[in-house]
């Protein structure tokens, strides 16, 4: 076990030195949501809470989900996967590699990003809430990842980040950032409790002293999505890893 | 003792049967060539070994581990070294980042790692280019590191599939000397390639696969007597000469500045060819008679086309 992460590890700094410059990463994951963010914030009179759930679920969210879904179509395309996977090195091991990449990535940026902005809204959340409900939705949206460069399996980046782009989009407004879950029609409710970013934002809420879910939900649910989303990614990279070569 | 072990060997991509078969062993310590043409099955062949395609029949066990667990698979990696057809270093990692990130994947420590990539790295001549990004070397330095990264576990076994194709002179010649090396250090080398001279020079063994079946295995020498008929070279100056001037002849190819006369009688072909030369009034530049090489016995076994 302490074998595999060693090595899982060794994936993930590989990846961290070679894709966290790439540019559709730099685009997605730093460039894209502060777009969305002003587009978010300009011309509405939210709260600084309001904004501080906002502006960390969204970087949360991009930057987690911007370096993982791109990296086996990047190795096959630069004839590197190969190499790896002759490795001795099992896959699920090289998937958890990944998976820490873009945890690393998502950690870092989003308490870079969430931190100042705390002081400078002048806000204090229940720190405990805040540091392991972003643990865990970190941890989840990027063993989503793992299930997003699953299938189909290419070599083009360019085709899985529009697959992912189009799942992370669809998850952002069903997820209670824009419109508060208690704000939301029945159905409405029911659809969001289909995205992890939902129990994200919940569970922030509940960190300023809101929330509509009960936490240990919101707590119970990103983990629960983090291995469904770990388990069935792997799964089906074990199914289609042939066809990498073929 | 065998290090390599394959026994049926059955490999379908749908409907497609890419390798039937194949059976065949590896003893300790030997250079065991696989030889076939485009899309006969070798890399298929390789990659099962490898564990890294599952074949849909058969057995691989390598050092004794059965590539079919997962878990067998991985104890057999870490004493084997791998040169997958067509791979690539990380071009955006130095040399000696490239052969650190394979160290630890082998779980070697950092003192290790840090000394075996220095030693590989003066070895393949990259030394001076360590600190340099991979996107900046040439092929035939990319192909040297692969292999040093391949060797940065002091394998027991290598598998290199097509690792001087392409290459220049120098680098292709360094490979086989490192080759040449390795085998002496007693490791056993699993090598498929396209180059019959390479083969014939580093295998003690080769095995010959055709449309995804065996159709020989055996020593290059004993190869080579399944061929028929001997050759005479021939290169005149000026080089003037019409086929038909040579009645012993069977068939006559120009190859370059040189004509291969092929003959059951090689005493009459190069008497014929002799006054050949002094009717026409031409210089022999040179004259010798040829047993057929591997390439010959393999164009032989495989019809002179790709699969």
């Amino acid at each position: 076990m302490i074998k595999t992460l060693k090595r899982s590890f060794a994936v993930a700094k590989k990846d961290m030195l070679i894709f966290y410059l790439k540019g559709p990463v730099i685009i997605m994951g730093l460039v894209f949501p502060f777009f969305l963010f002003l587009a978010f914030l300009i011309g509405r009179h939210l709260s600084g809470e309001q904004l501080f759930v906002g502006l960390t679920a969204m970087t949360a969210f991009f930057t987690s989900t911007a370096v993982g879904p791109t990296i086996i179509p990047w190795e096959c395309r630069g004839r590197t996967f190969e190499r790896l996977v002759a490795s001795p090195v099992s896959l699920t091991a090289i998937l958890l590699g990944d998976l820490q990449a873009s945890f690393y990535f998502g950690l870092a940026i989003t308490f870079t990003i969430a931190l100042p902005s705390l002081a400078y809204l002048s806000i204090h959340p229940s720190f405990g809430i805040f540091l392991l409900s972003t643990l865990l939705a970190v941890l989840s949206f990027s063993a989503m990842t793992v299930l997003m460069s699953s299938y189909p399996p290419t070599d083009i980046p360019a085709d899985v980040m529009m697959l992912s782009s189009l799942v992370k989009f669809s998850l952002l407004f069903i997820s209670g950032i824009f419109v508060p879950l208690r704000s939301l029609p029945p159905y409405g409710r029911w659809i969001s409790l289909l995205s992890p970013l939902t129990y994200y934002v919940d569970a922030l809420r509940h960190a300023l002293g809101g929330g509509y879910l009960p936490l240990p939900i919101d707590f119970i649910m990103l983990a629960f999505f983090g291995l469904a989303f770990f388990f069935v990614g792997s799964t089906i990279h074990g199914r289609v890893l042939e066809r990498r070569f073929t | 003792m065998k290090t390599i072990e394959a026994s049926g060997l059955t490999k379908y991509y749908g409907s497609l049967l890419a390798v039937d078969n194949v059976s065949f062993s590896v003893k300790r310590g030997e250079v065991f060539g696989f030889l076939g043409p485009n899309g006969a099955g070798k890399t298929t062949t390789v990659r099962m070994l490898t564990g890294i395609l599952r074949p849909s029949r058969g057995e691989v066990r390598v050092l004794g581990y059965d590539m079919l667990d997962e878990h067998e698979k991985i104890l057999a990696r870490e004493m084997m070294g791998i040169v997958p057809e067509m791979a690539n270093p990380y071009v955006d990692l130095t040399a000696m980042g490239n052969l650190r990130l394979m160290g630890e994947l082998y779980g070697m420590g950092k003192r290790e790692i840090e000394k075996r990539a220095l030693d590989l790295l003066k070895l393949f001549g990259l030394y001076e280019r360590r600190k340099s990004k991979v996107r900046a070397f040439s092929k035939g330095m990319r192909q040297r590191l692969i292999l040093a990264m391949a060797l940065i576990g002091d394998p027991e076994v290598l598998f290199l599939d097509e690792p001087t194709s392409g290459l220049d002179v120098i680098s292709a010649r360094m490979i086989r000397d490192i080759i040449r090396d390795e085998h002496r250090k007693g490791r056993t080398i699993f090598l498929t390639t396209h180059n019959m001279a390479e083969a014939n020079e580093l295998c003690q063994r080769v095995a010959i696969i055709r449309r995804g079946k065996l159709v020989a295995i055996d020593t290059p020498e004993k190869l080579k007597t399944l061929g028929k008929g001997l050759s005479v070279e021939v290169s005149f100056e000026p080089m003037v000469f019409e086929g038909s001037a040579i009645d012993s002849a069977l068939r006559v190819e120009h190859r370059g500045d040189k004509i291969r006369i092929y003959t059951d009688d090689p005493d009459a072909t190069i008497r014929e060819l002799v006054r050949y030369a002094e009717e026409k009034g031409l210089r022999i530049v040179s004259l010798k008679t040829l047993s057929p090489s591997l390439e010959d016995i393999f164009v032989e076994l495989v019809g002179g086309k790709d699969d």
